[in-house]
């Protein structure tokens, strides 16, 4: 009976033909496909970074003063820091760290952030949805980099107590995002088409709702994946994040900041870093919602 | 024979969109003359909308106008200056856009909708009237359109009231500024059919009475038949065929509109209206010769080849068809 | 529902939404991996004097019990004792206050009057050179982050050109006006002290530019995603086809729909405008709550951490209320539907 339902166009069916129509959606857009290549460098980048970059031994500890403060020049094109570290190397490896807060982050949160939507959203004013979305309502009542740094400040400063502060705040917009499209997307008819012939609760939510969502979903993660790479670069500026000599993008930009305006290049070229990481991010969250906004016209 | 009022040739619009363009008008022609009631038939997505929306130049911008002749009363409406247009728009010519709901700005309630525009009508006709005189008025306007309680509708938004009187209000807005020519795209469609028909009852006194002119579009025949003198029928951007509406009804010559006639239900039986197979053509690559090829059951080779052009079939009948003749 | 009614219901789920909050920040806070004690201290400080501030801060009690102590002491006007100024919570934050407050009313003016026009302007001009000219501003401001442009800004109008003054709220040797309401423009022009004024001013301009450019690029699309939308809407092209005139049509019939996204979205403005303003503060050393925020947070003040996280959804909760309240007013949809449920 489904797939029947599938076959005349009422279910939302996903083909290999979709698949290269979404793409083709998405590559005419010049900007998106440039957040692609962006993001793909980027991630190539930090896969690679012992073997790409010019001084890998620079990544961690290292001092080397009689070549410290150097402005950019053909050996160091951005420049050494006050260590003598090679500034360019640093944000290779920096690149390591921002990616690996953002999967860590988005893997953990976003399971339970959507499972929990799905729930408060199917059971729309039952005692599950209140319970849920009230819980919720608190974690969002004040703003996220607020809860992120008085979590992390409770916590020993280190990179990994960062991702666990920012997770442990982060899944709310994941269950308000998928709150209110399930709880429209229940009234809908293959929804109701569904309960008509018995399908049970979770092949509703799971195998109906959630697919549904996955547009949206998916450019959430991408536009959070830049948010989640700001917010843990915020961290580690004020101390409360990853601790020196990690080479952390955050961590570089508050070591700079103190020689400024002198020795600019140490602040300047990891602060460029992350606008190139977070736009890489933004302009392809955008080319993913415009496959899904054309999809829904 | 009394004089043209608005005459159209050759209106051409094209949209851009994202991977082309949409060729949608195709050389549009009508003519509606003083004191005459116009249909516009045809189904939906042929452009219809689109020629009012033109003639009164509110073409969303992705649109393009290769090609447009809209003569009111002698002078090129494509070439009017602004006040000119400002002056047309406040005094002569008024649309009902087709959904009521969709027309009337959500935010403000009715009563500044309608006394803005009777302000300016009255302000083209030389008269600045007090707010006292425009409240006046405005109700005035409410009661022709046959609104009780005009002063309760004043004071509510758009969506506390029902759509046959959001519709109404739409048609108390027209008759601020419709002094000689009003266009109706599909008045009452979204409603239930009595109230469509009430809506049509509504209009047809009203111009009967204020002696302007009417342009009523619709998708059914059915709506127009006891309305108007005269029917232009509508397929895919392109005019194919026009006729006194009692000639149309008794002797429809395109193929397209005799599919029109055969796809309207009779109360006398003769089962389940037989339609017309396959869709309206795609505007992006639309046939080469006549629009309609690709639908029609009396296709011959030069009709994918060559546009039909309108030609003569009889007294003020007309016809867009190589089935008579080239 | 009147709007007083409207205005008693949300306050109250405020005050709910606050009472969760603090569960939640004073549980964190005690709950979590860690002696909060032993790392206020340094690690070498002896054990009688951790002891001691144990007892102080009664961690020594069941978890519920330290809670319902707090509150007590909450309702009778004490956040309890900051470990780095030796002063009640409460105090602290009442001087710190009006600082941010200032900061953040700047920026919010600076969002406002400078999104809502440029993000009508390009939708009204869609697809031409100043669109994509706003455009491509409003992703640099997206992309960069506020604290960036903080450091940014300090370089190059503080350090190179230097044309504004990068450090605290006045000059130094310039008196601050008497203290009405502490927010020190606001003082200065009570008092008819213009001076002062321009001085408060030209230090504000930076730190709330910094932290206004993010929501500026947000607002700019939000508005120029609506106003396009909105031209095409039926009704805007029925004002124009009854002949009225383009200049009432793009400032009353376009204008309010085309806001109501803009000002439902500064909520999250207010958001991050609150949460920059951390790391802002600190760039400029601005003496506000958020600084002191900052430097309780690196200290380990668990006092000041929870009194500054409750104050901050307290001023955030008025915000949204506020900000809620516009929008039915801009809304009349929201004002009578939503507030009938």
């Amino acid at each position: 009976m489904l797939e029947k339902l599938k076959d005349l166009g009422i279910l939302s069916p996903r083909k290999a033909e979709d698949y290269k129509k979404a793409w083709y959606k998405f590559s005419r857009n010049p900007l998106s496909v440039a957040g692609l290549v962006i993001v793909i460098v980027v991630v190539a980048l930090a896969i690679l970074a012992p073997y790409v970059t010019p001084y890998p031994h620079h990544a961690e500890y290292y001092v080397d003063f009689a070549n410290a403060n150097q402005p950019p020049s053909l050996a160091h094109p951005f420049g050494t820091d006050q260590f003598g570290r090679d500034v360019l190397t640093r944000i290779i490896f920096g690149f390591r760290y921002s990616l690996m807060m953002a999967a860590t982050v988005l893997a953990i949160v976003t399971p339970p952030g959507v499972i929990l939507g799905l729930i408060a959203g199917y059971y729309r004013d039952r005692w599950i949805d209140t319970v849920i979305m009230r819980i919720a309502d608190i974690f969002v009542a004040v703003p996220p980099l607020v809860l992120a740094l008085s979590i992390c400040a409770v916590l020993e400063p280190n990179i990994f107590n960062a991702m666990m502060a920012v997770s442990l705040m982060w899944w709310p917009w994941y269950t308000r995002l998928v709150y209110s499209m399930a709880s429209s997307l229940r009234m809908e008819p293959f929804v109701q088409a569904a309960e008509i012939i018995g399908a049970s609760k979770i092949h509703i939510m799971f195998k109906e709702i959630l697919p549904n969502c996955l547009g949206a979903i998916l450019t959430k993660v991408t536009l959070d994946a830049a948010w989640v790479i700001i917010l843990g670069s915020a961290l580690s500026f004020v101390g409360l994040g990853a601790q020196p000599p990690t080479p952390d993008l955050g961590t570089m930009l508050s070591d700079g900041a103190k020689y400024m305006p002198t020795i600019w290049w140490i602040t300047v070229f990891p602060a460029i870093a992350i606008a190139v990481i977070v736009l890489g991010f933004n302009l392809l969250g955008d080319g993913i919602r415009d496959i899904y906004a054309a999809e829904a016209r | 024979m009394s004089s043209t009022l608005l005459n159209v040739e050759e209106l051409q619009v094209h949209f851009k969109v994202y991977g082309g363009i949409l060729k949608v008008l195709n050389d549009v022609a009508l003519t509606v003359n003083e004191k005459e009631k116009v249909g516009l038939i045809g189904e939906s997505g042929c452009g219809k909308t689109t020629t009012m929306k033109a003639i009164m130049r509110i073409l969303p911008w992705n649109a393009i106008v290769p090609k447009a002749k809209i003569y009111f009363k002698g002078k090129d409406i494509m070439k009017m200056s602004d006040s000119e247009l400002k002056r047309l728009r406040r005094r002569s010519i008024s649309m009902i856009f087709q959904d009521p709901t969709a027309a009337l700005n959500p935010v403000f309630k009715i009563r500044d909708q309608l006394f803005d525009i009777v302000k300016y009508a009255n302000l083209e006709m030389g008269k600045n009237l007090s707010k006292k005189e425009i409240e006046e008025e405005a109700i005035r306007l409410l009661r022709e359109a046959a609104l009780p309680e005009p002063e309760r509708i004043l004071d509510s938004y758009p969506f506390q009231l029902s759509g046959g009187m959001r519709q109404r209000v739409c048609i108390a807005m027209a008759l601020a500024s419709a002094h000689e020519l009003l266009i109706a795209d599909e008045p009452g469609t979204s409603l239930d059919v009595t109230i469509e028909d009430q809506i049509l009852r509504l209009l047809k006194q009203i111009v009967e009475e204020k002696r302007t002119s009417i342009i009523l579009i619709s998708h059914a025949l059915g709506a127009v038949k006891g309305f108007v003198d005269r029917v232009y029928v509508m397929y895919a951007g392109c005019i194919v065929e026009s006729a006194r509406t009692p000639d149309l009804f008794r002797e429809p010559l395109h193929p397209y509109t005799k599919g029109l006639l055969a796809a309207v239900p009779k109360l006398t039986g003769g089962g389940i209206p037989s339609g017309i197979k396959g869709r309206v053509p795609d505007y992006m690559n639309p046939p080469l010769g006549c629009r309609f090829v690709t639908r029609c059951e009396y296709a011959m080779p030069i009709c994918e080849k060559k546009q039909p052009r309108m030609i003569k079939a009889g007294n003020d009948h007309e016809v867009a068809c190589f089935l008579y003749g080239e | 529902m009147r709007l007083i009614t409207y205005i008693a219901k949300r306050v109250g789920y405020t005050v709910f939404v606050l009472l969760g909050l603090s569960i939640l920040i004073f549980t964190l806070a005690r709950v979590l991996p860690g002696d909060p004690a032993r790392m206020a201290l340094s690690p070498r400080a002896p054990e009688w004097a951790v002891e001691k501030l144990r007892e102080q801060l009664r961690l020594n009690e069941p978890l519920p019990i330290q809670y319902i102590y707090w509150l007590r002491d909450v309702f009778s006007g004490s956040l309890g004792e900051s470990l780095v100024t030796r002063r009640d919570v409460l105090t602290d934050i009442t001087e710190f206050l009006p600082a941010t407050l200032e900061l953040l009313l700047f920026a919010l003016i600076f969002d406002v009057i400078i999104a809502i026009p440029i993000g009508m302007l390009a939708g009204r001009k869609a697809n031409t050179w100043i669109d994509n000219l706003v455009r491509g501003f409003a992703y640099i401001g997206v992309t960069i982050p506020a604290f960036v442009f903080a450091i940014i800004f300090l370089l190059i109008f503080g350090y190179i050109l230097q044309i504004a003054p990068t450090v605290g709220r006045l000059s130094p040797g310039v008196m601050p006006p008497p203290r009405i309401t502490g927010l020190i423009t606001i003082d200065s022009l009570i008092t008819g002290n213009f001076s002062t004024f321009v001085d408060a001013l030209s230090h504000l301009i930076l730190p709330s530019f910094a932290l206004a450019l993010g929501p500026i690029a947000q607002e700019a699309r939000i508005t120029r995603a609506s106003v396009v939308e909105n031209l095409n809407k039926d009704y805007i092209l029925a004002s124009i086809s009854h002949g009225i005139p383009e200049r009432l049509i793009v400032l009353k019939y376009l204008m309010r729909p085309s806001l109501i996204p803009t000002v439902s979205i500064l909520g999250l403005d207010i958001a991050s405008l609150m949460g920059w303003a951390f790391l802002v503060e600190s760039i400029f050393n601005w003496p506000g709550m958020s600084r002191y925020g900052i430097i309780a947070m690196l200290r380990k003040d668990l006092n000041a951490i929870v009194g500054v996280v409750m104050v901050t959804g307290l001023v955030f909760a008025i915000a949204n209320i506020v900000v809620d309240v516009i929008v039915s007013l801009l809304d009349p949809r929201i004002r009578m539907v939503e507030r009938a449920k």
